[in-house]
């Protein structure tokens, strides 16, 4: 079984300031790491390894030179290889262009039984990376997995998160799966695993590598651009209620008519 | 200060570490209030690999020796000596096998301790026999292709969370001492059962249990070693895990004063930080020279130790003693520098002081040790040619 985990490389802090001018995000002096949510792709990659060891696991991602870090966190963890996808034409990818881009390298991998995404980016954050790239390459997938077993070997039994409540899937293989931190509490750097990342030569894939042509990928591949990107506005007028029902219900009621709406 | 570790050994520091402080400083406080034993923790520790520290690559571990050991557990007592004893104790629990069992019985449980998939213990005290081990009355006896053990042990590391237990027994009580041997007991041996689980003063995440033998058969290839070499391997074991105990007094005292450092920078009385005082300054320097004198001491026997040299039991015992006694006296002085707060339970120095005490009692008492080094050396000093006097 060879899985594929799709890792992005994210500005630590929760809360990144934009710039008001250029309208893009302020990113010195804030640390690159791994999107919290592909720590559970790899996690579920993981896990298929521990019990299924005939499993390997290829951890790949798209960015500037330095998201070899998250590659090498992902080898230190566990992943039995990592590739990393740079190149200057690859910048200023919209979703599109970074899930056309990530397939190109799927398909240069296969054959590929599964593919693990995170949730979503905690930067970009659309969760349309997963979805997009399962449709390029033209395979099922299921979003918001929460947990996953084998039904056999070419078929996944999943449970779904949804908003309306739980649904369990029969997903047939090769097929894409975005995961939610139900899957597993993510392991620690293993001892073996990272003496043996340190000594890891991580190829790098550029256009050519994937064998796409450079006006299809980052900016120039892009049909959407940022055209403003602001933090909202807060709303001030919040209030909280405490208490019981009835007493919550009277703190209401007396506000609502603070507030003179007609009818109370 | 650069001890020059290899690359190797600074790497089993750092994964070592990064789980004290990822996974085991949040839950501690936690852990030892519920007297919760740390199962989670210990499946994490088994996915780094760490459990295999000491255990022969052709087992599935690591390969390293007493001073990769104490590398490990020191880093793990930062976080709670409580898991990084259930962590060692399965270590103590395998060096029989390891120091003296067949090749059929390293390769059925060594790869699977060293992946942290089985937990091990190491059972020799019993209500009678403490220090004196020699008082042990549990019994092993021949019947055919099996041994029948019946006696009960008493305060058993991992007790009742371990899968292999090394038991010792007698086999032939005519022979006093040398009429003692060690067996591989399984959970689940029929006649194994567990007693009495105890409440402690400190290590409370750690299970300290009774276990039960009554007619307990197993098959006869479970006797590690020889019959009547049970005093050898408990004392060849205890001579390459005492320095981990050592090991465990300097991550508790480091613990003490990063926090006592910590908080003395920022505790304002006589609007000053209490650091600026004199008194406490001088506390601060004596703890801070005393674990690294602890830390050079345990390091430098743990690597002598690794040359099997023959004079080991000497120099083990001196790695324990002292940094134990270090762990109390840093960990005393801790609660002194947080005064009221270092008392309650919402800071972590009261725990680290419960936890330091154990250090001076098990795996043979501080006065035992005592009187180890002390029998050396009127050994030592009885052969010496060159007289001074
Ligand atoms: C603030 C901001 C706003 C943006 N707005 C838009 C926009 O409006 N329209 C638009 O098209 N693009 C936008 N982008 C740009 C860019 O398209 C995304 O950052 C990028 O394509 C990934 O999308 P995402 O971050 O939403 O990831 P998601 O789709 O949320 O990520 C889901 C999963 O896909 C995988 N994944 C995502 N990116 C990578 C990668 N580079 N390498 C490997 N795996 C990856 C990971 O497993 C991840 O958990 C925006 C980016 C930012 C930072
Ligand atoms: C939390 C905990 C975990 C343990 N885990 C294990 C385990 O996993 N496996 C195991 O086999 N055992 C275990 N033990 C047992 C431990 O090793 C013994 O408690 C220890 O060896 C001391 O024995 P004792 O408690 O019976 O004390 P005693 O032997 O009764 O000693 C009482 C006091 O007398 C002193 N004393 C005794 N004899 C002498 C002497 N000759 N000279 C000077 N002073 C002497 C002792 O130092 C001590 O201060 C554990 C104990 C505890 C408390």
């Amino acid at each position: 079984m060879h899985i594929v985990v799709c890792l992005k490389q994210v500005p630590e802090s929760q809360n990144v300031r934009i710039d008001p001018k250029t309208n893009t995000l302020i990113r010195q002096g804030v640390a690159s790491v791994l999107n919290p949510f592909d720590y559970f792709a790899l996690e579920a990659a993981l896990t298929i390894k521990d019990e299924r060891l005939d499993t390997k696991v290829t951890a790949i991602t798209m960015g500037p030179p330095q998201a070899k870090e998250v590659l090498m966190d992902a080898l230190s963890r566990g992943a039995d290889d990592a590739i990393l996808i740079s190149h200057r034409a690859f910048a200023g990818a919209d979703t599109w262009a970074t899930s056309f881009t990530l397939a190109a390298a799927i398909r240069r991998l296969e054959p590929v039984d599964l593919i693990v995404c995170g949730k979503q980016a905690i930067d970009g954050d659309t969760a349309q990376v997963g979805p997009e790239l399962a449709t390029i390459l033209n395979r099922p997938y299921a979003t918001y997995v929460k947990s996953f077993e084998f039904v056999d070997d070419s078929h996944l039994k999943i449970t779904r998160q949804t908003d309306e409540g739980v649904a369990v899937w029969r997903l047939p293989l090769p097929a894409l799966v975005t995961v939610l931190k139900d899957v597993g509490e993510p392991r620690p750097r293993s001892y073996r695993a990272t003496l043996r990342a340190r000594r890891y030569e991580i190829p790098v894939w550029g256009p050519e590598e994937l064998g796409v042509d450079e006006d299809s990928v980052g900016l120039k591949g892009s049909y959407t651009q940022v055209v403003r990107i602001f933090s909202p506005e807060r709303k001030k007028d919040r209030i909280m209620l405490r208490g019981s029902v009835e007493e919550m219900v009277d703190e209401l009621y007396y506000w609502l008519k603070e507030q003179r709406v007609p009818g109370l | 200060m650069d001890y020059f570790l290899t690359e190797e050994q600074r790497l089993l520091q750092e994964i070592a570490y990064e789980v004290t402080r990822e996974w085991i400083r949040p839950v501690r406080a936690q852990l030892d209030e519920a007297e919760e034993f740390p199962t989670r923790l210990l499946k994490i520790l088994a996915k780094t690999d760490l459990f295999g520290v000491c255990v022969p690559e052709e087992y599935g571990g690591l390969g390293g020796g007493v001073f990769e050991n104490c590398l490990v557990v020191e880093q793990l007592a930062r976080g709670c000596v409580g898991v990084a004893t259930s962590f060692a104790a399965s270590g103590l629990g395998a060096y029989p096998i390891l120091l003296f069992g067949s090749e059929e019985l390293k390769k059925k449980y060594l790869p699977d301790i060293a992946s942290g998939k089985r937990l091990a213990a190491f059972a020799l005290t019993e209500p009678g026999a403490g220090s004196d081990v020699s008082a042990i009355r549990t019994r092993a006896v021949k019947s055919g292709d099996e041994y029948i053990i019946t006696g009960t042990k008493q305060w058993i590391t991992n007790g009742g969370e371990a899968d292999v237990y090394s038991v010792f027994a007698i086999t032939d009580p005519t022979k006093g001492p040398r009429g003692a041997s060690c067996f591989v007991v399984e959970k689940g041996d029929p006649g194994f059962s567990f007693g009495k689980k105890e409440v402690k003063l400190g290590i409370r995440a750690s299970a300290t249990r009774e276990l039960i033998f009554d007619e307990c058969r197993i098959p006869r290839d479970r006797l590690i070693g020889r019959e009547g070499m049970g005093f050898i391997i408990a004392m060849k074991t205890f001579d390459k895990s005492r320095p981990g105990i050592g090991a465990l007094g300097v991550g508790l005292a480091q613990e003490a004063l990063d926090i006592a450092a910590e908080y003395a920078r920022k505790r304002v009385q006589f609007g000053k930080s209490i650091i600026s005082f004199q008194a406490i300054q001088h506390k601060l320097a004596d703890m801070a020279t005393k674990v690294e004198a602890a830390r050079a001491l345990v390091y430098s026997v743990a690597r002598y130790l690794d040359a099997e040299p023959k004079d080991a039991s000497k120099y083990a015992a001196m790695s324990k003693i002292f940094a134990s006694d270090v762990a109390v006296e840093v960990a005393l002085e801790a609660v002194q520098i947080l005064g009221g707060y270092g008392y309650m339970r919402d800071y972590p120095v009261e725990k680290l002081l419960r936890d330091a005490k154990i250090l001076q009692i098990y795996e043979g008492t501080n006065e035992i040790q005592r009187n180890i080094i002390g029998q050396e050396l009127n050994k030592e000093y009885g052969k010496k040619k060159e007289t001074i006097l």
